[in-house]
């Protein structure tokens, strides 16, 4: 059944409303209210009396469609037992027309390439010196602790070392074990070509322990605390539980932000350890139910591939790798502002940048041992 | 009216809720009847949002029924579950506006997944929403965040009002309000309901709001409810609601009341 129809009597018009007027019906009665035709002059009849539980949108919608159509001039009368909302409807719509009136929208100006280029650089510029003055902060608290060692808060960091580190040993030396396992195994398959199967040690070895071992155990603490570091932070943000410690005239980096830090800083390279050893163990196993070299043998060969310092060119670089972890989730943490879509936004970029960042300073490392003959 | 109060929209019986060994609700019951305004009252910890909440259908209690429009809410199937939530209107204790939406998009939310209605028409819809609650049309597009604390309250009401609901729930709609926003606030409430004929659920801390907006009062003590008309609850010799009507806080308001009501005639 239609929800409405015009027709004309003499001069005026006359709308007859039908049957189900409540929200429900609203779609129908606004497809039927689109499809009306203007322009209608002089005066219209609202006929309510065969319309049935009126609702406000499409008593609203009507009164909208109505004024479109008739501009100002029309003269509109409602009859037949009209809803009461009607009245009430009428004075918001005069609200709403005089203040439209007064509104002015102000369009952003469209900015072409160079003004793009330059808010790219400015937001660059701000945010360079954001995470220089962030460092300088942690740095601050550090020398700080010299003199004051309870600044340190050695329970808070107890707890962080504890979730980031001890709670992710059995994720990282899994991890480490399965990689070496494929590591070792793909070389077996190439070397044994060449009879050269025993080099399989070295492969393994040298890689578990220069590369893979912390490489991996950063990129899956990258994912498990970095990211909970941004959450976390950015949620007693949106909370202004922030605020609230530093109106108590706590520092908030002293508070949240080192003990962070510092936890991945002692966490990782335990860690690293860790995956170190497990990474030798999977080595060693598939050489010996692949490449059947018994495990007296393998580490002999594999005291005789290693230089003393190839543990610790992989160690070395782990506290670095915590360290910026740590900072970048938790910066990203202290930008959060407003809304739940920042909080998930900045968590992101937290983990992406902080596993970008790890690889990065992995190869200034190789650069680095590489001159060095480390 | 006598035939009315006869069949309340919302009957709880027998309510009990838990936390551990902490009893919040012990057999409480609550009649709402329709297009009353009911103001919940109690101390904090008494359980007004978890009433509230168990109401609603967000928290199942250890015992008790719960009917709303004469339906068990425990025994809806999943389409009706539906319905009923659509026919509530509901604003919480911190507004609960989602933060990635402006306004406009807040108070669409509920209409678009309910009804596919013109962007033109959505658009109309959220100036009929706020005008209703006194928002001016430029806030439309603004972000939670960027609302002030009154406004955030507002916005959500409009939130609420958006599928036209005929039951509104507000937990402490006036909290954090300065006064005059709190009395605009109160004007507000009563003129929706005296122009939508809406039933309210409130609860509020407010005294000066529940004095001038509330036909009857339920004040939860010791697990139970009692609830009364305004002047029943001023009566009521429990020391805990004498304390709560007629302390030092409560004077100024229930003159403020009284002044008004003689005013109106």
């Amino acid at each position: 059944m239609d929800a409405l129809a015009l027709h004309r009597e003499g001069n005026d018009w006359r709308l007859d409303l039908k049957g189900d007027w409540s929200l429900d019906r609203l779609p129908q009665i606004d497809r039927e209210l689109d499809a009306l035709s203007g322009p209608i002059e002089g005066s219209v009849v609202c006929d309510w009396s065969r319309a049935e539980h009126p609702g406000l949108g499409p008593v609203w919608a009507l009164l909208t469609r109505l004024a479109e159509l008739g501009a100002a001039q029309l003269d509109i009368r409602h009859e037949g037992n009209p809803p009461s909302s009607v009245q009430l409807l009428k004075k918001l719509q005069l609200e709403i027309c005089t203040s439209q009136g007064k509104r002015t929208i102000a369009v952003p100006a469209r900015e072409g390439a160079i003004g793009k280029l330059g808010r790219f650089t400015v937001q660059q510029g701000t945010e360079a010196r954001g995470v220089l003055a962030f460092f300088g902060r942690i740095a601050s608290v550090l020398g700080g602790s010299f003199a004051r060692p309870r600044m340190l808060r050695l329970p808070s960091l107890a707890r962080h070392i504890r979730e980031t580190g001890v709670a992710a040993v059995p994720i990282a030396s899994l991890i480490a074990f399965l990689i070496s396992v494929v590591v070792a195994y793909l070389g077996a398959q190439q070397l044994t070509r060449f009879g050269a199967s025993i080099f399989v040690v070295d492969l393994v070895t040298i890689a578990v322990l220069r590369e893979l071992g912390v490489l991996l155990t950063a990129v899956i603490v990258a994912g498990r605390s970095g990211s909970a570091f941004a959450a976390e932070i950015g949620v007693m943000q949106l909370n202004q539980e922030i605020d609230a410690l530093r109106a108590m005239g706590f520092n908030p980096i002293e508070l949240l932000v080192v003990p962070r830090v510092l936890a991945l800083i002692v966490a990782l390279p335990c860690l690293t350890v860790i995956a170190d050893a497990m990474g030798l163990a999977g080595g060693g196993l598939l050489c010996l139910i692949d490449l059947h070299i018994p495990l007296a043998q393998f580490t002999l060969r594999l005291r005789e591939a290693l230089s003393p310092t190839t543990f610790w060119a992989g160690l070395v670089k782990a506290p670095v790798f915590g360290l910026l972890i740590g900072m970048v989730g938790a910066y990203r943490g202290m930008q959060v502002r407003e809304s739940a879509r920042e909080l998930g936004r900045l968590t992101t970029i937290a983990v992406v940048q902080s596993i970008f960042l790890v690889i990065l300073a992995d190869a200034l490392f190789a650069v680095l041992f590489e001159k060095l003959d480390f | 009216m006598v035939e009315e109060s006869a069949r309340p929209i919302i009957r709880v019986q027998g309510l009990v809720n838990r936390f551990g060994r902490q009893v919040v609700h012990n057999e409480l019951s609550l009649e709402v009847r329709p297009q009353e305004i009911l103001g919940i009252v109690g101390g904090s910890g008494t359980g007004k949002t978890v009433l509230l909440r168990t109401i609603l259908g967000l928290h199942r209690p250890q015992a008790g029924k719960i009917e709303v429009y004469g339906r068990d809410i425990q025994r809806l199937t999943p389409p009706e579950r539906l319905a009923m939530d659509k026919s509530f209107g509901v604003t919480f204790q911190t507004g609960a506006l989602i933060s990635s939406l402006t306004v406009a998009e807040n108070i669409q939310l509920p209409l678009r997944e309910a009804y596919e209605i013109s962007e033109d028409t959505l658009d109309d819809l959220v100036q009929l929403n706020l005008s209703l609650v006194g928002l001016a049309p430029d806030d439309a597009e603004k972000y939670p965040a960027q609302l002030s604390g009154g406004m955030i309250k507002r916005a959500a009401l409009a939130r609420a009002l958006s599928l036209e609901p005929k039951l509104l729930f507000l937990d402490e709609p006036t909290s954090g309000l300065d006064p005059i926003s709190a009395s605009d606030f109160d004007a507000l409430l009563l003129y929706l309901h005296d122009q939508l004929k809406l039933t309210v659920v409130m609860i509020t801390h407010d005294l000066d709001s529940l004095f001038r907006t509330c036909n009857r009062v339920g004040v939860i003590v010791d697990g139970g409810m009692v609830s009364d008309t305004l002047a029943g609850i001023l009566r009521n010799t429990n020391p805990w609601i004498h304390e709560y009507f007629h302390g030092p806080r409560a004077h100024g308001a229930e003159e403020a009341a009284q002044e008004e009501e003689a005013q109106r005639g």
